[in-house]
């Protein structure tokens, strides 16, 4: 296994902090590909899987002319005062091209890591050509010593015909960070993907809204989120599914618990044409003070749909915690393994490294209650 | 083992226990008959210490140890263990994985009992979610069996439990009490509620209550109890009251 360039400068304990978000900092054993942003320098860009290029974005636009259609293409560089700024400054971030029919068996991982006080932008295209199938792992997390930044990250992301991604974004920002991603995706007949986001560290600010454009035939798209906010984190952060063809489905599932911060978990299906299927699960728990807020929109507009949503914000029901007591657990040990299967969603056709990843990340959290 | 002295509990503002004295030895099983509503569970919940059932005076006495005012987990740990009626489920919590980390037997017997309780393709499911009646009564009494408690309280074992079912439960039920040591070196007891008596045909009982409105009326040999209430049905324990 080739060594991994870029992390002997980082310390011990925010390797530790890389860890919480999934990535692996010594080898690239079990990954298929890696890319490591650290502030502003790309330290590590590669990947170890035939028909599977990580490229720097610079790098890939000079190699491929026709990945210009791809930039700023479905996230427009004019959308906000973020993509402006992104846009107004060097490109830096990555592009993964998943050739017809490459596969992944392990995944992918990119790190944005931030020390120091600073503004990091990225601008990420992940293109899955035709049977393609990626599983990305991206763990975004800043230095114990950062006090203060900012992280814009747009991406891209075009599933092709029959392809499949998977996305699973980890964060451990610190208490001071302020976070924009700008990410949208679309999925061509047959394609699918599926969006899993953990955010269980205090993070001082995160908003974000990513959309998927099923425009193909057959196109499914799942979005799983997993949020704990503590005290002063604002977390607010939905995703969006845009109905364009025929026999498309989307689900969008939350998990969301406050523990002093707040949350707006926001979560729209479009349905544009007939045959398509969507259905929104919001499901949230307030510990102690805190605001929980979730706001599902349905929005059909044609004949033949069928689209839904539930949501339920709550607190840990009595009965539950007693009935674990009387199996002779503490009250404190009851209410955590509660809590802990709360946040259990099974994220269906998620490889078990990646489903296991999340589980660590919940369980490195528990002790907090 | 058990000692109750003069309680009087209350649910949901509303006084349900009006003076209930009771005494279980150890190695006896006592059962407990009463029509609907007249405070079976609310017993067994104050016994086991749920917040739900508020002891406004009076006595539970556990060993010796005065458990009134102890948390539920305590009185667990002392030795207490419940079948609950309609327990709750808990989502995201695999059976499997709450009986290996409750388990306080021998664990070489765990995958026996397991087989028997006919339980093996549950251990991968939430506990008790989209349980069948005789599933969750099976995964009940399962639990139950790992957490092995020297105080064992059943709350209507036999509802919603068919024929095939009933024994199974019967005679987990029975090895729960061991009954099949001899009476003399038993030393587990048992409060058991039974509408049907079924849960008799697999294992004796020492002493029958009648609890009627929240006192209890009488006790005696539980079989007559039972063959009196199946014959006239407790018109004869209220009037007997009055
Ligand atoms: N949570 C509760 N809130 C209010 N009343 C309750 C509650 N639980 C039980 N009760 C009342 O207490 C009385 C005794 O109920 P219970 O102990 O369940 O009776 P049993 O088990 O003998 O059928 C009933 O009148 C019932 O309605
Ligand atoms: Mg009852």
């Amino acid at each position: 296994m080739p060594e991994m360039n870029g992390f002997s400068g980082i310390s011990p304990e925010d390797k530790e902090r890389l860890a919480l978000t999934g990535i692996n900092t010594d080898s690239m054993e079990g990954r298929a590909g890696s890319f490591l942003l650290v502030n502003d320098h790309i330290l590590h860009a590669g990947s170890q899987t035939e028909g599977v290029e990580v490229l720097m974005i610079e790098k890939a636009l000079e190699k491929y002319e026709w990945l210009k259609d791809y930039c700023w293409k479905i996230v427009p560089a004019d959308k906000d005062q973020y993509t402006k700024y992104v846009a107004d400054h060097p490109q830096r971030g990555y592009v993964i091209i998943a050739h017809k029919g490459a596969k992944t068996t392990f995944p992918l991982q990119s790190c944005m890591f931030m020390q120091g006080d600073t503004i990091q932008t990225v601008h990420n295209i992940v293109i899955a050509e035709e049977g393609a199938e990626v599983h990305l792992i991206a763990g975004c997390a800043s230095s114990l010593k950062t006090k203060e930044g900012a992280h814009y990250g747009i991406n891209e992301i075009y599933v092709g015909k029959n392809a499949k991604v998977t996305s699973t974004m980890i964060h451990t920002w610190g208490e001071e960070i302020e976070v924009f991603p700008r990410t949208a995706t679309v999925v061509e007949e047959g394609g699918t993907f599926l969006s899993n986001y953990v955010c269980m560290r205090p993070t001082k600010m995160v908003q974000m809204y990513p959309t998927a454009y099923l425009k193909g035939e057959g196109a499914v798209a799942r979005f799983s989120s997993v949020i704990v906010a503590g005290t002063g984190s604002h977390i607010d952060a939905g995703s969006r599914a845009i109905l364009q063809a025929p026999n498309t489905s989307a689900e969008l599932i939350t998990r969301a618990i406050t523990n002093g911060g707040t949350i707006i978990s926001r979560g729209a299906i479009v349905a544009e044409v007939p045959q398509t299927k969507g259905h929104i699960e919001c499901r949230g728990l307030i510990l102690k003070d805190g605001v929980m807020h979730a706001i599902p929109e349905i929005d059909g507009r044609v004949v033949d749909i069928e689209l839904s949503h539930e949501a339920a914000v709550g607190k840990i029901a009595r009965d539950e915690i007693e009935y674990l007591m009387a199996r002779g657990l503490s009250e404190e040990e009851a209410t955590a393994t509660i809590i802990r299967g709360f946040l259990d969603v099974r994220i269906e056709g998620l490889p078990d490294v990646l489903q296991k990843q999340i589980e660590n990340a919940i369980d490195s959290a528990d002790h907090g209650f | 083992m058990l000692e109750i002295e003069n309680l009087h509990v209350e649910v949901g503002g509303r006084e349900v226990l009006h003076g209930i004295s009771l005494t279980v030895p150890d190695g006896q099983t006592h059962v407990l008959l009463g029509p609907n509503g007249s405070g079976k569970t609310t017993l067994l919940r104050t016994i086991m210490g749920f917040a739900s059932s508020k002891v406004t005076s009076g006595k539970i006495i556990f060993n010796g140890v005065d458990v009134t005012h102890k948390p539920v987990h305590e009185r667990a740990k002392l030795g207490m263990g419940i079948m609950f009626q309609r327990p709750p489920t808990i989502s995201g919590l695999k059976l499997g994985k709450f009986i290996t980390a409750t388990n306080k037997i021998d664990e070489a017997r765990i995958p026996q009992i397991i087989e028997k309780l006919h339980m093996t393709k549950f251990l991968d499911r939430d506990v008790n979610a989209g349980f069948s009646g005789g599933e969750i009564k099976r995964s009940e009494i399962l639990q139950l069996t790992v957490q092995n408690p020297s105080f064992v309280m059943l709350d209507e074992p036999e509802s919603g439990v068919d024929v095939e079912n009933m024994a199974l439960l019967g005679n987990a039920a029975a090895s729960l009490l061991e009954k099949e040591i001899h009476m003399k070196s038993r030393t587990k007891s048992g409060l058991i509620i039974t509408h049907t008596g079924y849960i008799l045909d697999y294992l004796e009982a020492d002493l029958g209550y009648v609890l009627i409105d929240g006192s209890l009326q009488c006790s005696g040999n539980p079989r007559e109890i039972l063959k009196s209430v199946k014959t006239s049905g407790y018109k004869d324990c209220i009037a007997c009251r009055k």
